[in-house]
């Protein structure tokens, strides 16, 4: 949530700065060898995204079009600027001594990591090198290109599972809810720890059942070591309206403190470790 | 330097110093020593901690309705007739019956003396601001027979100087009032009574007699007979107040007694921007610790001798004119003091009076002053660090200065002058020399050295940047020849200004708290480093167009290349080596031209308040700031635009070059009050973490404040709800309701970051 606010109207990592026009569309790319990628923006000093400081990284490109996405501007791959991984890893490593020291680690966030697998599968690996945790926050939407050796290089994943009913699924994020569920259960069968994420938006997310639901499927499983409600907010509001997209959520009012409570309980009746 | 075998003296001490480990100490004029040998480090936590007595709250309450006037009125009282000196009033009280530690500046709290001597114009023209008449026969004295620090310093300046001043490429130089800065041992004391540090003085003086009257010695055998006249007079202030300082203290009380009358001898006898007190916490609780043992205090009383000296310390009060304020704003006079640190052999000097000291903010609630400032080692015991960060997040009034990078320069027992200046104390003192507006100097390599306000030719004339672009290895060769110009203007005024200073407004009383043969540095500033990095940064690698006025001034820029340029405070080395090398480079011109007393030339970069005013006067700048608009607070990137969070931010602070930089380089942070998914006490840990990376990497300096912006704009409409709301700024902490305005909005739009 950190990335929301370092990202103020007129910042330097507003809006269309250092675009790649160029770019193809995030569904037609193909990034085998990954030595170049499109990043969106990065920040250094967030305790949300992972344990310890986390350097957050944010690459372009997501098939997902969730109505309350906070980072529209991430959408396109066009939205980011083509770099190479040396120079990515390079960045990193002036921060890699001071996050270490610090307990934290590298995340990938988004945008999807895994729509451009090879390049960022090439900078977990560097991060590891350096002697990092890494951390990659995902909607698991392409969970199923992830393979053995992608995820070998991460520590924590943080998936987003936005609702457990495909209807609301689709209607919130335009795809389909099976690839998620079908990587949550293989995430749990190789016991790799995952913090479940939650986004609770009053009148998308909030109906109990589609709670519940998410509280039964994750609740058995080991590999979850935490399930965090995140209220939805405003603060990503200006961005839509500055791309000229249609925004639906803008009388929206931010998920209040009972809800959340409601949703918390929900949560831990079902046996999850929640927060 | 050591004291010489003519000043080693055994003296009858009866029994002031019965169960103090005895050591060199004893003998000459040591107060290193007796710490080292004397203190208990305490490495527990707090919970040994009392709360404030019925004495300290009756005081406390008392004070409470001048507190609320002066927010209203501003100056309260001003006694306008009597210039201040030690013995120019009698004895003033708040509460007689409940003060444990006496003494008051005037014989009324909240009534603020004159300092003529300084300057008359500044002190009528605070009058004047004030509502107050100047008195005729002030006047007459000060016009007609005896000359002021000012009028000297105006008789020596050049026409070069005063375009200067005029300009605002020089600013806030301290030839109009009290030069400040300079620490009195005030220990000196307690430990020692008046008369051993008569008989020293005697001594240091016996020593030049037959030494051959070349102007040095002269001017020298002046200043200890002005120094030997002064402790006499210190005697005597004590003893308007019944009480007799001939001889060292001889229990706890006493001891913050007679060290407090020292201190409050020297705000009588000058009127210095920053009149620091020192180091006193670990050196007073050796006193405490015997008092304790012998069961003649317990906890709660040693807290109330602490609340009720640091209640002292949060009412001095000096007039001053609304042009000093506009920089130094909130009243400030940095009664700085300095908790923790380690000594030369390893051991931490935290001790409970560290946090008895600390726990003031608690017990009075948070303010400004004293400016308590911890001198952070990675090496104090972890609940002590993590007691300072939690007093921050309760407070916000403190400040964290790296002693792991200061020992080695300055050893173990050094103070802070103000906000980040190191000094030995007792051995050391500096001419403070306020700052030069290095973002207008750039402007003035590039038009040519006319004033891009004025239009007039301020700097000598050089060939003004042509054509429509910048071009960085250009800019770059007229830049350094502006610098050189403006050190050497810098460093000619400060000669004349201390010059002048010491024969006209000489601080007798601080300087006879010093050894005879010390340590002076000239303290040189610089304001508008990020302004001048990111500027030069985007002539590199951006593509700069200039906009000329009808003068044929350049007025504006304009970057056309479409991607953003590298700005200071993202730890990016292309413009952070940028910045480094611009401290370095100015050093470099200062260090060229010959000082006032030989004094070794140092540096800061440090606004205090006045990067707004120096920001109003300087026009656009290369990296698009505005005109008018505020600079970075000392060395912090420009607002907002360290944008890769905090950490990032201070790894680019943290690589600034402490050793082109002896007098400190002062850096603000802003954090929300923000939960994460922490504890309370894992995010107290995260945050020490957070301190020992910041200053392991180098990191010299670190105001922290612990704030939203929200509550900042709430307390800006309804000030009343937020009297002790208390904020750092560059330097230093201030009453947020107190700044100006233009002031709170500068603070408003600093970079808040998210959780430490």
């Amino acid at each position: 949530m950190s990335t929301v606010q370092a990202l103020e109207p007129g910042s330097r990592h507003d809006l269309r700065v250092g675009i790649s026009p160029d770019a193809p569309d995030e569904d037609k790319i193909k990034d085998e060898v990954g030595s170049f990628g499109y990043c969106h923006s990065y920040e250094t000093s967030s305790r949300y995204d992972g344990p310890g400081l986390r350097l957050v990284l944010f690459v372009s490109g997501c098939l997902l079009r969730c109505t309350y996405c906070h980072n529209p501007d991430t959408w396109h791959l066009k939205d980011g600027t083509y770099v190479s991984v040396d120079q990515v890893l390079r960045r990193i490593s002036d921060f890699a001594p001071s996050i270490q020291a610090l307990g934290g680690g590298l995340t990938i966030s988004g945008g999807e990591p895994m729509v451009q697998l090879a390049f960022t599968r090439r900078i977990f690996a560097g991060a590891r090198k350096m002697g990092l945790h890494t951390a990659i926050q995902t909607s698991g939407f392409l969970g199923d290109r992830a393979d053995e050796a992608y995820l070998s290089e991460i520590d924590l994943v943080l998936l987003d599972i936005k609702s457990s009913d495909p209807e609301t699924y689709r209607r919130v994020t335009g795809r389909d809810l099976a690839p998620t569920l079908r990587f949550a259960e293989r995430l749990a069968s190789m016991s790799k720890p995952v913090w479940v994420r939650f986004t609770l938006v009053p009148g998308e997310t909030d109906d109990p059942a589609n709670v519940d639901g998410i509280g039964r499927f994750v609740a058995p499983m080991k590999n979850v070591e935490w399930v965090e409600v995140q209220p939805f907010h405003q603060m990503g509001s200006f961005k839509w309206k500055a791309m000229g997209l249609d925004y639906k959520l803008e009388d929206t009012l931010p998920a209040d403190r009972e809800l959340v409570g409601r949703v918390i309980e929900q949560f831990r009746a079902a046996g999850c470790q929640v927060r | 330097m050591k004291a010489s075998a003519a000043l080693r003296k055994e003296v009858d001490t009866g029994d002031c110093w019965k169960g103090f480990r005895p050591g060199d100490w004893q003998t000459s004029i040591n107060v290193r020593d007796f710490i080292v040998r004397n203190v208990t480090p305490y490495s527990g936590n707090e919970d040994f901690l009392a709360g404030a007595s019925q004495r300290t709250k009756a005081v406390w309450a008392k004070l409470q309705p001048y507190f609320a006037d002066e927010r209203k009125k501003g100056v309260l009282a001003v006694d306008t007739k009597s210039p201040s000196t030690m013995l120019a009033h009698k004895a003033g009280y708040i509460d007689r019956n409940n003060e444990v530690v006496v003494g008051l500046q005037t014989d009324q709290p909240f009534k603020r003396a004159i300092f003529p001597f300084g300057g008359l114009r500044m002190v009528e023209a605070g009058l004047k601001a004030a509502g107050f008449e100047p008195d005729a026969a002030v006047h007459e004295t000060f016009t007609k027979y005896r000359k002021s620090h000012n009028d000297g310093v105006f008789d020596a300046y050049t026409p070069e100087i005063m375009n200067c001043r005029r300009s605002g490429v020089i600013t806030g130089l301290p030839d109009a009032y009290g030069r400040g800065r300079i620490i009195g041992d005030y220990r000196r004391v307690a430990l020692y009574g008046v008369d051993r540090l008569i008989e020293g003085k005697r001594a240091e003086r016996a020593q030049i007699d037959d030494m051959w009257p070349t102007d040095d010695i002269i001017r020298m055998r002046e200043e200890l007979s002005e120094q030997l006249r002064a402790l006499k007079d210190l005697a005597s202030m004590a003893k308007l107040y019944d009480r007799d300082i001939s001889k060292p203290a001889t229990n706890a009380e006493e001891a913050f007694q007679w060290t407090y009358f020292a201190y409050l001898g020297a705000i009588k006898e000058a009127n210095g921007a920053a009149m620091s007190i020192g180091r006193i916490s670990s050196f007073l609780d050796v006193y405490i610790e015997r008092d304790l043992k012998t069961g003649i205090l317990d906890e709660a009383r040693a807290q109330e001798l602490w609340d009720q000296l640091v209640q002292k310390l949060r009412i001095v009060r000096f007039l001053r004119t609304p042009d000093y304020d506009a920089l130094f704003s909130g009243d400030p006079y940095w009664a700085t003091e300095c908790v923790g640190g380690m000594d030369l052999d390893g051991r931490a000097l935290v001790t409970k009076s560290s946090y008895r000291m600390l726990h003031t903010l608690y017990n009075l609630g948070p303010a400004p002053e004293p400016n308590i400032t911890v001198l952070w080692s990675n090496h104090m015991p972890a609940p002590f660090k993590r007691y300072c960060v939690k007093v921050s997040r309760d407070t916000s009034s403190l400040q964290y200065e790296n002693d792991d990078l200061m020992r080695p320069f300055w050893g173990d027992d050094y103070g802070i002058a103000c906000c980040v200046s190191a000094m030995r104390l007792g051995k050391q003192m500096q001419f403070f020399g306020a700052r030069v507006n290095l973002a207008k100097a750039l402007l003035y390599a590039i038009n040519g050295g006319r004033d891009e306000v004025s239009g007039e030719q301020v700097a000598p004339g050089t060939m003004p940047v042509a054509g429509d672009f910048l071009d960085y290895d250009d800019v770059m060769v007229k830049f350094d020849t502006t610098m050189e110009w403006l050190a050497k203007t810098y460093v000619h005024a400060m000669n004349c200004i201390h010059y002048m200073h010491d024969k006209y407004f000489y601080e007798r009383l601080e300087m006879a708290l010093h050894d005879r043969d010390i340590l002076r540095t000239m303290a040189f500033g610089i304001a508008g480093l990020s302004v001048v990095a990111d500027s030069l940064s985007a002539i590199k690698y951006g593509k700069i167009r200039v906009t000329r006025d009808d003068r044929g001034l350049i007025v504006d820029y304009q970057n056309e290349d479409n991607q953003s340029t590298p700005q200071f405070g993202n730890n990016d080395d292309r413009v952070d080596q940028i910045a480094s090398s611009i401290v370095t480079s100015f050093m470099e011109k200062i260090r060229k031209h010959p000082t006032y007393r030989n004094a070794t030339h140092t540096q800061s970069v440090l606004t205090i308040t006045s990067n707004v005013v120096y920001g109003k006067a300087t026009g656009n700048t290369p990296d698009g700031r505005r005109k008018g608009e505020p600079f970075g607070p000392g060395a912090n990137p420009m607002h907002g635009r360290d944008s890769h969070g905090w950490l990032a931010s201070c790894l680019s602070v943290a690589k600034l070059p402490y050793r082109d930089a002896q007098d400190g380089i002062s850096y603000t942070v802003s954090v929300a009050p923000q939960k994460a998914h922490l504890s309370e006490s894992q995010l107290l840990d995260e945050a020490v973490k957070a301190f020992d990376v910041y200053f392991d990497r180098g990191g010299f300096h670190m105001n922290l404040n612990v704030i939203d912006r929200e509550t900042l704009e709430d307390a800006m409409k309804n000030p009343d709800k937020y009297p002790q709301l208390t904020i750092r700024v560059s330097g230093y902490a201030v009453n947020f309701v107190r700044l100006t305005p233009e002031q709170q909005r500068d603070v408003i739009s600093r970079t808040f970051h998210g959780q430490i």
